[in-house]
């Protein structure tokens, strides 16, 4: 079994010096997911600026989800919804490849050294977790903007 | 006596196998499930092969046959706990068997409200707002989310004895927290994340003075130490057959004989009946009025096999290798830098089963590395999310031991925490 193929050096590097991360999240609209196997959790708000979202998290957990949290700060910090969604839809197929990758990886920057956790049933759940609260709390502020 | 370790893993074929390539498996797992030796397998596919045939139903030799296995195994199963077989009722799982007992409060409840006539037996289960249900703070998800919804339903009150820094029940306050309006104390004998032993004794006493119920939660203490319902004296006991070294799906409800003829039904249907007209129906005496459906009857001949190998090794020895090798580990685990054990620090009250942090190293990521040695453990919160809150860690890491494990077991676990340490550069 290869670990060095689940924590690469980028994913580490991640971890220890996260990006994004803030002491406390304290917007109204903020989300709250949990990973309830293992118990991770991320608090998010993100704010839509001129078309671009701006985004805050907290979080505890694994090295692979406080890793993946960062590397989704970089890539979707101050983009605009549409490519955050083409991020997502990309990553999430990243987590499906089983070790394989997908074609078009320059979308994905850092976040292509999370192929090895597709070979980790157990940890794809870790990766994904920051995505998925990116997603719910966008879809939120856009229900709040468009009411 | 100490135990013939070898023999006793040879009687486990999953141990014949490698992981990860070339790695001895290590199954430092066995609160969550344990592994069935060849007695057990044997049994199952022995009754498969020859016996197989609907119970308590049907008159042809093979249904015969069935019914007899599954009734025997009742009586055997019974008399592993001290109890007599007309107070075992098979369950898929102590969570269910705890569920059965949860529902009988919120059945008798509805039953009370709709002008139906009860039992006194019953009456004991009806519940609502000025009612108490007693638990702990210690309690594992399948002992907290029954009473949680029972609530929800009635309006009963929760309580929770807490829990202490060092990881024991706080019995200080026992003689406030169990009162008048207390209807029943449902506690967990050993903590499956803490490893702590409960002295439910003292706290069963109380309640017994104010007429409250008792359901103990022993699916932690019947598959590793001698338990004896006559002397801890619970109205109601839970555990489950596959911790024990039995067949997945079959768990047990000790309900005292008494009780078990006046209990509101569970789960209904075929089996569990006397005459049954399109409009009402009458039940089934004993323990039959809760086994609706088909049994899962391999099964608990399957369960009956592994109290007769528990039986045999002894469970006073079963026990004293637990301590040996929990006393063990706790030692190696102190001595290492950067563990912290999550409970007891000492074996004070203690069973084989023992949490830790370490730090800097998420536990997620501390089970990925052990497991790379081939070494199971389990990483999360347990099913016990509020004490991991309590102790304030997001999760740990649990190593628990059983019959087939030895020291040797530890030392490879430690040797595999300091690679990890060395790697995450902690």
């Amino acid at each position: 079994m290869n670990l060095e193929s689940l924590y690469q050096e980028i994913i580490l590097n991640h971890y220890k010096n996260p990006n994004g991360k803030v002491a406390s999240v304290d917007s109204p609209d903020a989300v709250h997911h949990v990973n309830p196997s293992c118990g991770d959790e991320i608090t998010l708000a993100v704010e839509m600026l001129d078309g671009q979202a701006h985004i805050i998290f907290n979080n505890v957990g694994c090295s692979i989800s406080q890793a993946s949290a960062s590397v989704m700060f970089d890539l979707c910090e101050s983009q605009s919804v549409s490519k955050i969604m083409e991020i997502e839809d990309s990553f999430l197929e990243l987590m499906q490849s089983r070790g394989q990758g997908i074609a078009d990886d320059e979308l994905l920057g850092d976040a292509i050294a999370f192929v090895g956790v597709s070979q980790f049933p157990a940890r794809i759940k870790c990766a994904l977790l920051p995505y998925m609260a990116l997603k719910d709390a966008i879809s939120r502020e856009i229900e709040g903007v468009s009411k | 006596m100490s135990l013939d370790l070898s023999a006793i893993k040879s009687d486990f074929p999953i141990f014949q196998q490698k992981v990860h390539g070339n790695k001895d498996l290590v199954y430092l797992d066995s609160a969550a499930t344990s592994q069935k030796p060849n007695q057990v397998i044997d049994a199952l596919t022995h009754f498969y092969r020859t016996s197989n045939g609907g119970i308590h139903r049907g008159s042809h030799a093979l249904a015969e046959r069935a019914t007899m296995l599954y009734e025997d195994a009742r009586s055997n199963i019974a008399s592993f706990i001290g109890a007599e077989a007309n107070e075992i009722v098979f369950t898929k799982n102590a969570t269910e068997s705890i569920n059965l007992v949860a529902y009988s409060f919120s059945n008798a409840t509805a039953k009370k409200q709709q002008g139906h006539a009860l039992s006194d037996i019953e009456a004991r289960f009806v519940v609502g707002p000025n009612d108490e249900i007693l638990l702990t703070e210690m309690e594992h998800h399948a002992n907290l989310v029954p009473w949680q919804e029972l609530h929800l339903k009635t309006g009963v009150q929760l309580k929770f004895i807490p829990i202490t820094d060092d990881g024991y029940l706080d019995l200080e306050t026992i003689d406030t927290l169990i009162s008048e309006r207390t209807k029943i104390v449902s506690i967990v004998h050993q903590s499956n994340i803490l490893g702590t032993i409960n002295q439910v004794e003292k706290i069963f006493a109380q309640a017994k003075k104010v007429g409250a119920l008792t359901l103990l939660d022993s699916c932690q203490s019947v598959p590793h130490m001698p338990v004896d319902v006559s002397q801890l004296n619970p109205d109601f006991m839970a555990f489950s057959g596959h911790k024990m070294l039995g067949p997945n799906g079959v768990g047990v409800l000790y309900v005292k004989s008494d009780i078990l003829q006046d209990l509101s039904v569970f789960i209904t249907g075929g089996s569990m009946i006397e005459v049954v007209h399109l409009e009402h129906s009458s039940y089934a005496k004993g323990v039959a009025r809760f086994e609706a459906g088909t049994q899962s009857a391999a099964d608990v001949v399957g369960l009956s096999a592994a109290v007769d190998y528990l039986r045999k090794i002894d469970m006073q020895n079963v026990h004293e290798h637990g301590l040996d090798l929990t006393q063990y580990a706790l030692e190696k685990l102190q001595e290492s830098r950067g563990v912290k054990i999550v409970g007891p620090q000492t074996m004070k009250e203690r069973g084989s089963a023992i949490s830790f942090v370490v730090d800097d190293i998420h536990p997620h990521d501390v089970g990925q590395f052990l497991d790379a040695d081939g070494i199971a453990v389990r990483v999360g919160h347990h099913c016990a999310w509020p004490v991991c809150r309590r102790m304030a860690v997001p999760a740990t890491t649990r190593a628990s031991f059983y019959i087939y494990n030895q020291k040797s077991d530890v030392d490879v676990m430690i040797e595999s925490l300091q690679k990890a340490q060395k790697f995450f550069g902690v």
